[in-house]
C-alpha cells in the first residue's frame, strides 16, 4: 500500500475513489470548500448538484437501492447537515447504505456556536447506523473505509462522517487499508445450520404455509431474490411481500399473493392470519404489516430470518429465529430441503391453495371504473401496461398514490422499486428517481407522485434539468393529501382539516418553468396518449394526471384492527375507527 | 404483546465498548430513544491501554424488552460484547456510596454505631458530621441510607452498580 502526504480534502477524494465511488450528490458551503476544490481538480468522481440537502440524501438512497452499491452525499456544516437529517432517518428506517460527508467548523471552534455550527454527530447519532467526527487528518483514510464497511455490511444503513474544515486543509498520510476488518462490528451472515435444519423440518410439516418476504431479501442482493424464487418453486408455497420487498418474487408468479399489510391484498392478509407455519425472510413485523398485534396470525408457528438480531422477537414472538443474511440462509435452507428430500404435504397444500383461490376470487383490488373521471387505479394500470416492457425504475412519494403504485405496478425484479416505507417521507420520490437515473442513464425512471408530496422537493426538477436526467414525474393529482383525507373519512367524520390544497400550481407551466416538459390528462381517454408522449420526451417531464378527488385506497386494515378485519371498499367504511385504533399512527 | 400484564425483571448487563468519544451517549441515547429504563449505569476504562471501557447497566423490563435491550446494544458499532450477568449465572454486584450525616449527641453516636454494624468507614468527620463510605449490594446501601434518614442525613452520592460474573472466565473469552 502506498502512503503519501496529502491534504485532508485530497485524502477524502482519494479514499472515495479507492472505494469505487463514481458519483456524489451534494451541495457546497463554507465548511466543505476544500473538498469541493479537490473534487473540482479530478475527473473520476462525478458531482450531482442538488437544490436541497435532503434531496442529496434521497438521491443517494435512490442510487443505492437501484444499484445495491452505497450512495454518497456531501453537505456542508450546520444547515447542510440538519437538512440531511430527514434523508438519514429515511435511510436508517429502510436499511439503505448511504455515506454522508458533512462539513464541520474547525476543531478549535467546535462548541463555540460558530457560524453554521451544529452538533452534527450529536444530532445524527440516533438517525444513523454510526457516525464519526474526524479529529486528525491521518485518521481520515481509515475512518472513510470503515464508514463504507459499516454502511454496507450487516443490516445496511446510513453513516455520517463529520469533517472539520481544518482537518480538510491539514496535510496527512493516506493509506488504502484494503479490506476492513472491524475490531468490534462483525455481523453474522451465515445462519446456524442446526436452526436452518429445524426450519426446513417445520416448513416440510406445514399444512397451511406462507412465506413473508421483505426488504432484507432485496438488500441481500439479486442472488437472494433468485434463491427465494427457487424456494417457492421447490415447495409450491404461497409467498407475500412487504412494501419494501416487492420485486423479489415476480408480481405475476402464481404463487405470489401480492403485498400484505394495511393496504395489502385480501388473500395475502387472510393467508397470513390463517397460516400454520410462517417463514419471514428479511422483514420486521412492522405495525403496517401486522395490524393489531394480539390478533396477528394467532395459530401459526413463526420462523424469522434476519440479519439483525434485534429484529427478531421485537414486535412478535417467533418460534424460531435465525440470524443471518437472507441469501446465505436461503441457500442453506434450500440445500437442506433438497438433501433431506422433503416434499410438501400435497393434499394439505392443495386444500390451502383452494382456500387462497377463494380469497383471490374476491378480487380485492377492483374499483369502480369511470368513463368521465380518471380513476387513480386506472391511471396506474395504464402506466404499468404501457411502460412495463421498458422495465422502469419506479419511485414514489408517500400517500395513497404510493399504495396504489404498490398494488397496481407489477414488479418482476428486485431493485426497481424505490419507496420510503419506514419513515414515510413525502418528497422522497423525485430525488430518489434522480439518483436512480444517474445510476441507470438509459433506463426509464418514473416517480409516481401525489400533488402534495411532489411539492415537498419540487426544486429538484432543476437538478434533473441541469444534469440532463429525463426522469418522469407522474402525478396522481386529486388536490387532497389523499391518505390524510382517507383517515379523516375513517376516523374523523370526514372533517377534512387542512387536507385540501387550495392554490396548487399549474404543474404543466411549472415543469416548463424549470426547463422540463409538462403534460396533462383530465379524461380517461387521454391517459394512454399522455403516457406515450411522456416516454417519448427525452427530458424531465411532469404529468399532471387529474384523478377522481375522493377515491380511497382499498383494501385496508384499519388502525387497530386485525388482518382478517379488512375493509374491502367504501361500503365497509361505516364504523368509525376504535378509540384504541385512533391512538395509533 | 400487551406488556402491562407481563412480569418486570431487573437485569444487570455488562457491555465492553471501544473507549471512544460519544460511546456513552450512544448507549444512553439508545435507552432513552427506545424508552428503556436505566436503574443505574457506571462506566470506566478497563483495558491496560485504555482502549476499551466497561459499562455496567442495571435495567428493568419484561423478558422481551430485556432481550431487545441486549440485541440493540450488540448492534451498536463500538460494542464488543454484551453480557447478561443476571441470566448468565452467579455474579458479584457491588456499589459504593458516600453518605453525609450531620448531628450531635445520641444521634451522632447512633449513626456511628450503625455504620460499624454495616461496615461503613468514616472518611471525613467534623465535630458535627461524618461522611461514611459504604460498599456492598445496592439493597444494603439503601437500607443504611434509610436508617440515616432519622439521624441527620444530609446528602448521598452513589456510584451505581459494578458487577462481574463469578468463576474464572470473563466476558470477552
Amino acid at each position: 500500500m502506498s502512503s503519501e502526504q496529502m491534504s485532508g480534502a485530497e485524502i477524502v477524494i482519494k479514499a472515495l475513489q479507492d472505494l469505487g465511488v463514481d458519483v456524489v450528490f451534494g451541495y457546497p458551503g463554507g465548511a466543505v470548500l476544500p473538498i469541493y476544490d479537490a473534487l473540482f481538480q479530478q475527473n473520476r468522481i462525478r458531482h450531482i448538484l442538488v437544490r436541497h440537502e435532503q434531496a442529496a440524501l434521497h438521491a443517494a438512497e435512490g442510487y443505492a437501492r437501484s444499484t445495491g452499491k452505497p450512495g454518497v452525499a456531501l453537505v456542508t456544516s450546520g444547515p447542510g447537515a440538519t437538512n440531511a437529517v430527514t434523508g438519514l432517518t429515511d435511510a436508517l428506517m429502510d436499511s439503505i447504505p448511504v455515506v454522508c460527508l458533512t462539513g464541520q467548523v474547525a476543531t478549535h471552534l467546535i462548541g463555540n456556536d460558530a457560524f453554521q455550527e451544529a452538533d452534527t454527530v450529536g444530532i445524527t447519532r440516533p438517525c444513523t447506523k454510526h457516525n464519526y467526527l474526524v479529529k486528525s487528518t491521518d485518521d481520515l483514510g481509515r475512518v472513510l473505509h470503515e464508514a463504507f464497511y459499516i454502511a454496507t455490511n450487516g443490516r445496511p444503513g446510513p453513516v455520517v462522517v463529520d469533517l472539520p474544515k481544518d482537518i480538510q486543509v491539514a496535510r496527512g498520510v493516506y493509506r488504502n487499508p484494503g479490506k476492513v476488518r472491524h475490531r468490534s462490528y462483525q455481523p453474522q451472515v451465515k445462519g446456524d445450520l442446526a436452526l436452518i435444519k429445524k426450519a426446513a423440518e417445520m416448513l416440510a410439516e406445514a399444512k397451511r404455509p406462507i412465506i413473508y418476504s421483505g426488504g432484507g431479501v432485496i438488500n441481500a442482493g439479486p442472488a437472494a431474490s433468485q434463491l427465494l424464487r427457487e424456494l417457492v418453486r421447490l415447495t409450491g408455497y404461497p409467498v407475500t411481500s412487504t412494501l419494501m420487498g416487492l420485486g423479489a418474487v415476480p408480481a405475476h408468479d402464481p404463487h405470489f399473493l401480492g403485498m400484505l399489510g394495511m393496504h395489502g391484498t385480501y388473500e395475502a392478509n387472510n393467508a397470513m392470519h390463517d397460516c400454520d407455519v410462517m417463514l419471514c425472510v428479511g422483514a420486521r413485523f412492522d405495525d403496517r404489516v401486522t395490524g393489531r398485534l394480539d390478533a396477528f396470525s394467532p395459530g401459526s408457528k413463526k420462523i424469522h430470518i434476519d440479519i439483525d438480531r434485534s429484529s427478531i422477537n421485537k414486535n412478535v414472538r417467533v418460534d424460531l429465529g435465525i440470524v443471518g443474511d437472507a441469501a446465505h440462509v436461503l441457500e442453506d435452507l434450500i440445500k437442506v430441503w433438497k438433501a433431506k428430500a422433503y416434499r410438501p404435504d400435497e393434499k394439505a397444500l392443495e386444500r390451502w391453495w383452494k382456500q387462497i383461490d377463494e380469497w383471490r376470487a374476491r378480487d380485492c383490488l377492483k374499483y369502480k371504473p369511470d368513463d368521465k373521471v380518471i380513476m387513480p387505479q386506472y391511471a396506474l394500470q395504464r402506466l404499468y401496461a404501457l411502460t412495463k416492457d421498458r422495465r422502469p425504475y419506479i419511485s414514489t412519494e408517500v400517500g395513497q398514490h404510493q399504495m396504489w403504485a404498490a398494488q397496481f405496478y407489477g414488479f418482476d425484479q428486485p431493485n426497481h422499486w424505490l419507496t420510503s416505507g419506514g419513515l414515510g417521507t413525502m418528497g422522497y420520490g423525485l430525488p430518489a428517481a434522480i439518483g436512480a437515473q444517474i445510476a441507470h442513464p438509459d433506463d426509464l425512471v418514473i416517480d409516481i407522485a401525489g400533488e402534495a408530496s411532489i411539492l415537498m422537493n419540487i426544486q429538484e426538477m432543476s437538478t434533473a434539468v441541469q444534469h440532463h436526467l429525463p426522469v418522469k414525474v407522474f402525478i396522481l393529482n386529486n388536490q387532497y393529501m389523499g391518505m390524510v383525507r382517507q383517515w379523516q373519512d375513517l376516523s374523523y367524520g370526514s372533517r377534512y382539516a387542512e387536507s385540501y390544497t387550495a392554490a396548487l400550481p399549474d404543474f404543466v407551466a411549472l415543469a416548463e418553468a424549470f426547463g422540463g416538459a409538462g403534460l396533462r390528462a383530465t379524461r380517461p381517454d387521454e391517459v394512454d396518449d399522455v403516457i406515450k408522449e411522456m416516454m417519448a420526451i427525452d427530458k424531465p417531464v411532469i404529468v399532471d394526471c387529474q384523478v377522481a378527488k375522493l377515491e380511497n385506497c382499498f383494501p385496508m386494515v384499519p388502525s387497530g384492527a386485525a388482518h382478517n378485519e379488512m375493509l374491502l371498499g367504501p361500503e365497509d367504511m361505516g364504523e368509525e375507527t376504535s378509540e384504541a385504533g385512533k391512538a395509533l399512527v | 404483546m400487551s406488556d402491562q400484564r407481563e412480569e418486570i425483571f431487573q437485569h444487570t448487563i455488562s457491555v465492553i465498548v471501544d473507549n471512544e468519544a460519544g460511546v456513552l451517549a450512544r448507549v444512553i441515547g439508545l435507552f432513552s430513544g427506545r424508552g428503556y429504563n436505566i436503574d443505574s449505569l457506571t462506566v470506566a476504562a478497563v483495558a491496560d491501554n485504555d482502549s476499551t471501557s466497561r459499562i455496567t447497566i442495571v435495567t428493568s423490563g419484561t423478558k422481551m424488552v430485556i432481550e431487545q435491550i441486549k440485541a440493540q446494544l450488540e448492534r451498536l458499532v463500538p460494542v464488543h460484547v454484551v453480557g447478561d450477568l443476571t441470566l448468565e449465572g452467579p455474579a458479584v454486584e457491588r456499589e459504593l456510596a458516600l453518605i453525609k450525616v450531620s448531628g450531635v449527641g445520641e444521634a451522632r453516636v447512633e449513626s456511628l454505631r450503625l455504620a460499624d454494624a454495616f461496615r461503613a468507614r468514616v472518611v471525613d468527620s467534623t465535630s458535627t458530621s461524618f461522611i461514611f463510605e459504604l460498599t456492598g449490594k445496592s439493597t444494603k446501601i439503601s437500607a443504611f441510607i434509610d436508617l440515616m434518614q432519622e439521624l441527620g442525613l444530609v446528602e448521598v452520592a452513589r456510584t451505581g452498580v459494578v458487577a462481574l460474573s463469578r468463576g474464572k472466565t470473563g466476558l470477552e473469552q
